[in-house]
């Protein structure tokens, strides 16, 4: 088999910015004091500051080269696939940039009047318009900056509105297959969490439901599509097994790309949901973020809303009331990551409700494409049909001493960011890939060669994939210690060399 | 894999041994595995009430944090402090590694857990 994406990588090899640093090097120059010179001493006291410490001493051209040569080991889904399941890795549109860089939104300040705000808080009622449309729901807060902190919100919400009934209750049920936030986001609403596990096919086992569902559940919070791939096909019963006993339906909506313009949680009882702008919206992603998390309600939870909340005036005009006796209270600073929120809007309007239909279709298509053409190669664990992402298992090359995060090494070598490696956990050596409706068939052929290679070399070279990455600057790196025995300060005198 | 005869086994992969009125707690070789490289384990305090089946600590390793699920209720008598600074001694010797020691509230408990010959089986069938 021919391998046709680069395996080369730009290969420098670059220290550390204080290693660069020599005495008395600097990249500034200021103009001459032309006001009364301070003694530092006597207007800071004991703060005044002699010696500034370890701090680099360079050259301005060292600095642009250090920075730029940094820049050059970077992998986004600018320069390539970027398979992290769970994660909906897909691309930015640049459209989005130009909305959100316009003079008069890239400049707007919180503190500015109504008045002269009607544009912003304009396309925060039309975004959340059609948040409620997508996901058929009666309200919803733009202000979450992240999707758990849109499940924190939505918790929060579902605590206000069964105690405004006389009883917060206990606990909160979750499936062994949901995003790890998920506990962690019950306990921290003050819950205890308690686990529910899935049956044959990867879905909820509805027996272990009804047994566990009682007057001390609050709520139950699944992930549709589960981090299997897999839709919870039972969702409507799930709503009314727990509706029965008073409980409510959270449903993690960061897999809602496999959702979109196809099926909506709102007609299928689940009482709240967040949403990814930054997954399924296609807003910047990682290191590129900021997030955000609008979190989307039924009716009788739309009194607990974050305040403010956008109304209308009797003269059309949009405003923000905050007097609203039952609401949670604030969960972010002014109204959300806005620039975030413009960005979202852009792509909705540019997809219009066909093309954002045609994308759940092309992102499911594409999983699927890759789940058939890999079959065989990798187990799957759970042969429910696949939506956005599909699961397969290292069982096939585990024989061979071969575990995921080494088929995952190895896939650097291709030229690809890993797959999801090791989640969701109940999938033993778990390989989890969400290619998202951006890649075309050419560049999921190009990763399908790369895993279908990759798989023969477990066969026939283990020691080749064992040992991998073998293109990139360093290899195998010591993540047991760092885990164990981390140092987290560099320090001169660990570098004898550098100090020379 | 070894799994002593002597010891009680968990679905959650703990074992128990018995000392008298005291149940000694670490987990099993399967889990270990699994797991991969320790990295943390975090235990509770000494006088703390556990429940049978319910978590008392966690398990951290580089590629998950797992809850710890206690094999018999009771106190905490003792926990194993040398594993703050050296847990990669529970992927060398998970059966040495102890991590509590449990005050045992009704010593019956411990024959609802599985002999090492059916936890062997159990784990085997998972792969």
């Amino acid at each position: 088999m021919s391998i046709r994406k680069a395996t080369t990588h730009v290969n420098q090899n670059e220290g550390l910015i204080f290693e660069k640093s020599s005495p008395g090097k600097y990249a500034w120059k200021l103009p001459e004091l032309d006001v009364p010179e301070v003694d530092p001493a006597k207007a800071l006291g004991t703060a005044a500051r002699s010696d500034l410490g370890n701090m680099p001493e360079v050259s301005e051209i060292e600095i642009i080269r250090h920075f730029t040569r940094l820049s050059t080991w970077n992998y986004g889904v600018d320069t390539g696939l970027y398979p992290l399941g769970s994660c909906t890795m897909k691309y930015n549109p640049r459209v989005n940039e130009v909305a959100s860089r316009m003079e008069g939104l890239a400049g707007a300040h919180p503190y500015q009047p109504e008045k002269i705000s009607q544009g912003g808080l304009l396309i925060m009622k039309v975004l959340s318009k059609c948040l409620i449309e997508i996901t058929g729901m009666d309200a919803v807060t733009l202000q979450p900056a992240a999707g758990a902190h849109g499940e924190l919100t939505g918790i929060l919400l579902i605590r206000a509105y069964l105690e405004s009934k006389g009883n917060p209750r206990q606990k909160i049920l979750i499936p062994d297959s949901a995003h790890g936030t998920n506990p962690a986001t019950a306990a921290i609403a003050g819950y205890a969490v308690e686990n529910l596990k899935s049956n044959a096919a990867g879905m909820v086992d509805i027996p272990s439901l009804i047994a566990q569902t009682n007057e001390d559940v609050a709520a139950l919070m699944i992930t549709n599509p589960n981090t299997l791939g897999v839709f919870e096909r039972e969702i409507a019963k799930i709503a009314e097994i727990l509706h029965a006993k008073g409980a409510l339906l959270y449903m993690d909506g960061a897999n809602m790309n496999a959702l979109v313009g196809k099926a909506r949680p709102g007609d299928r009882g689940v009482d709240v949901m967040h949403m990814n702008l930054h997954k399924t919206f296609s807003t910047p992603h990682g290191g590129g973020g900021p997030g955000s998390g609008p979190v989307v309600c039924r009716q009788i939870l739309e009194p607990f809303l974050p305040v403010p909340v956008i109304v209308s005036k009797p003269n059309g005009a949009l405003a923000f009331d905050y007097d609203r006796p039952q609401s949670i209270g604030r969960v972010r600073a002014f109204y959300g990551n806005f620039g975030m929120l413009v960005r979202a809007l852009a792509y909705i309007m540019a997809n219009g409700p066909d093309g954002l239909r045609q994308t759940t279709e092309d992102a499911v298509l594409n999983a699927n494409y890759i789940r058939k053409k890999l079959e065989g190669c990798y187990e799957l664990p759970y042969a429910t049909p696949t939506m956005h992402e599909v699961v397969f298992s290292d069982h096939l090359q585990t024989k061979n001493g071969i575990k995921t995060g080494d088929i995952a090494k190895r896939l650097i070598d291709y030229g690809f960011h890993p797959y999801t490696v090791s989640f969701p956990l109940i999938v033993h050596g778990a390989l989890m890939i969400e290619p998202t409706e951006s890649e075309s068939k050419e560049e999921l052929d190009l990763f399908i060669d790369a895993m279908r290679s990759i798989a023969e070399e477990c066969e026939k070279d283990p020691k080749l994939v064992l040992e991998a990455p073998h293109t990139t600057r360093v290899s195998r790196l010591d993540e047991v210690t760092a885990a164990r025995k981390p140092i987290l300060r560099w320090k001169p005198q660990q570098q004898p060399a550098a100090a020379d | 894999m070894n799994y002593p005869s002597e010891l009680k086994y968990t679905k959650d992969d703990e074992w128990l041994k018995i000392e008298g009125d005291t149940g000694v707690v670490g987990i099993t070789d399967y889990a270990q595995n699994a797991l991969g490289d320790i990295v943390f384990v975090e235990l509770p305090k000494v006088g703390a009430e556990i429940t049978a089946g319910k978590p008392f600590g966690t398990v951290e390793s580089v590629k998950a944090v797992s809850e710890l699920f206690a094999p018999a209720s009771g106190t905490v008598a003792a926990i194993n402090e040398e594993l703050a600074n050296t847990p990669e001694k529970v992927n060398q010797d998970p059966y040495g590694a102890w991590m509590i020691k449990i005050k045992l509230k009704d010593k019956g408990e411990a024959g609802k857990l599985m002999s090492s010959a059916d936890y062997e089986k159990y784990a085997a069938e998972r792969g």
